[in-house]
């Protein structure tokens, strides 16, 4: 016999306490400590804070060992402590031509000022599964570094901008509020700042998906990477009380600069357009992704049609959010069952009637038509 | 039972600053019945489509006198509706209740309780899509303008088209209604059985939408009419039964299948309202069972 259903808190305690210890695993295993997690999982962290917009990576390697490695339930977790935290004011604009670079590379340029440099890269090894890492006997030690102050490193845009062949960034009005989607909810048409922060929060997957149809011909851009660069930045804060800028730390960022196809025609000389990616910590697929993306969702301003799923803003921007994705698609777990009942019965009237319709011409057949089933 | 709230956290979770920027979004709400507030919504512990905006309405309002019921598909005790209440006694320390005459603060998902609610009662919605033309037009730059111009033949046309389809309007719930006579409003996911108690109720119904950053309201005794025909007028769900548990008819019922041989057994999905009932003495066909 049903009784009406009860006991929901005690089975969800009960299901918390599983989750607690499923994620502690074997205790006959020693506990991955959050210094390993940030240590040697550092990409995941970059990406649970990029992602998570916090540059914090204690907090993100506690995340991802809470989330038991579930990436976007770690960047859940990171957003929903940040919203928590006050917020003091909003830093100076970077200054990624003063970037401390560990890796730097064009692909528009054989040798550029500044040089190619290689630094930690997947991109060069053979992915063969490496079973001596099961043991991790020794220790690779790392390649000896030159102590000489490395050359300035202009951004490539910057060259190609000397001579005019590239727009211009343009310059920010003195007064300009950058847009803060975090504070004021996304309305569209959106301008260029609040597309680049909503891309920077985005889903790494997703902005891969979109880059990637763009090559392919759905909102084709000619993109070269202009160039990719990544290493530690300085952030300042300008001080009301100080009357000047004072630095609070570094962080690291990956920065991609896409030099896309050009535009001109009567009036204007042609010059290449520009996409733009800047993500915390090393992704290259994300930065090169969201430049991509940036560029194509520039279509508006350029007049060009919008006929792609990567030039659609307002497809873009909705569905970037991958917390937001994540948590809507998963609710539909949750219990429906009223609107269900619903259904339900509208369904069964609709039956019911289909079935009466058709009653009459099956009332004198109906021997025949049983024979026949 | 007023728990300590959770050490490190303001006063339900939201800081005092996020809270004021809600209200003014609410008041806004209430100002223009049935218009979607754009709020900048925040990340909330739970997941998106959980109840953020819900959660987020409710602690913007919530004071320490309050009395909070939470429900889920019209029960107290489904894992949501649980794990929001408790969200609340630890973040604020309110007292909470089941009773629905009880209650000030009533957050709900998908049911409005059946017994009529009194002046002073706010009930918070918790809604997932708030545009009633959605699925109709999926730009919002599109439907905002819809409803600057107040163009809602887009909806009487699929109305009409269900009944020319199906012989009826093929919408049993998230069943699309007009506030105060200007804006078409999506009332979250209710049945459309619970539509006529939205209609100069007594009580103030907020409704709030995290993921999509809605916040819309129909402050009380406004008209709330469902859409119709005058050859089709808007009718509620209707169930051949009455609870089997109070005997209650003229409530909304949940259909729960007994075995594998198609045995049911229709309840009362509003569990405060049938425990009250049998409380009273009143007991339905299979009544004799102890909840």
């Amino acid at each position: 016999m049903y009784v009406a259903v009860k006991g929901g808190e005690k089975a969800i305690d009960n299901a918390h306490r599983l989750l607690a210890s499923t994620r502690r695993g074997d205790p006959a295993v020693p506990a991955i400590g959050v210094d390993q997690i940030d240590g040697q999982l550092g990409i995941a962290v970059a990406r649970v804070m990029a992602e998570g917009s916090l540059y914090d990576r204690r907090i993100a390697a506690l995340a991802i060992k809470q989330a038991r490695g579930d990436l976007i339930e770690a960047i859940f977790l990171v957003r929903a402590y940040r919203t928590t935290l006050p917020r003091f004011g909003y830093s100076q604009p970077l200054d990624t031509d003063a970037m401390f670079i560990a890796r730097r590379i064009s692909a528009t340029y054989k040798d550029l000022p500044g040089g190619q440099v290689l630094g930690p890269t997947f991109d060069y090894t053979h992915r063969l599964i490496d079973f001596a890492l099961e043991t991790d006997a020794d220790a690779p030690e790392a390649p000896a570094e030159s102590n000489e102050q490395p050359a300035p490193a202009p951004h490539v845009t910057a060259l190609l901008d000397g001579e005019g062949l590239i727009e211009r960034n343009p310059a920010p009005a003195v007064d300009a509020v950058v847009g803060d989607l975090t504070r004021e909810p996304l309305s569209f048409p959106a301008d260029r700042d609040l597309r680049l922060q909503n891309l920077a929060r985005g889903d790494e997957g997703f902005l891969l998906a979109l880059g990637y149809s763009t090559q392919r011909g759905f909102g084709r851009t000619h993109p070269f990477v202009g160039e990719v660069r990544f290493g530690e930045v300085e952030v300042e804060f300008f001080a009301e009380e100080l009357g000047f800028a004072v630095p609070l730390g570094r962080i690291e960022v990956t920065e991609c600069e896409m030099v896309t196809q050009f535009r001109g025609g009567a009036g204007a000389p042609p010059q290449f357009t520009r996409g733009y990616g800047l993500v915390f910590g090393q992704s290259e697929r994300k930065a090169m992704s969201m430049a991509l993306v940036d560029r194509a969702l520039r279509t508006r301003e350029f007049g060009e049609d919008i006929d792609a799923p990567a030039q659609d803003e307002e497809f873009v921007l909705s569905h970037s959010d991958n917390v937001q994705a994540t948590g809507f698609v998963e609710h539909l777990k949750l219990p429906h069952y009223v609107d269900f009942q619903a259904e339900l019965g509208l369904i069964r009237t609709l039956r019911a009637e289909h079935a009466a319709r058709r009653a009459p011409d099956a009332a004198e057949p109906a021997e025949r038509r049983e024979a026949a089933e | 039972m007023n728990a300590p709230a959770a050490s490190g956290y303001n006063f339900a979770y939201l800081d005092e600053q996020t809270k004021r920027m809600i209200r003014r979004a609410i008041l806004k709400a209430i100002a223009i019945p049935g218009y979607q507030v754009p709020f900048a919504s925040r990340e909330m512990p739970m997941p998106y489509g959980w109840g953020t905006g819900g959660v987020q309405v409710t602690a913007s309002i919530i004071g320490e006198d309050d009395v909070l019921k939470v429900i889920d598909q019209g029960s107290d005790d489904t894992t949501n509706a649980v794990s929001i209440r408790k969200f609340f006694e630890k973040t604020t320390g309110v007292a909470t209740t089941t009773a629905t005459g009880e209650a000030t603060i009533i957050q709900t998902r998908h049911r409005i309780p059946e017994a009529p609610l009194t002046e002073g009662q706010v009930l918070v919605y918790q809604v997932p899509i708030p545009e009633p033309l959605r699925f109709l037009e999926p730009r919002e730059t599109e439907t905002r303008t819809m409803h600057a111009l107040e163009e809602y033949g887009l909806m009487h046309v699929k109305l009409y088209e269900d009944i020319a389809r199906h012989g009826h309007i093929a919408t049993s719930y998230d069943y699309p209604v007009m506030v105060a006579g200007r804006y078409l409003m999506d009332p979250s996911p209710t049945p459309k059985f619970d539509n006529p108690k939205m209609h100069r109720s007594a009580a103030l119904q907020l409704f709030g939408a995290g993921r999509e950053k809605r916040i819309y309201a129909i402050p009380p005794y406004t008209d709330v009419v469902s859409l119709d025909f005058e050859d089709h007028p808007f009718e509620v769900n209707r169930f051949d039964t009455p609870c089997a548990l109070c005997g209650a008819s003229g409530v909304y019922l949940d259909e729960v299948v007994l075995d594998d041989r198609g045995r049911r057994m229709f309840v009362c999905s509003d569990t405060d309202h049938c425990e009250t009932r049998r409380a009273d003495g009143h007991r339905g066909a299979d009544g004799d069972a102890t909840p």
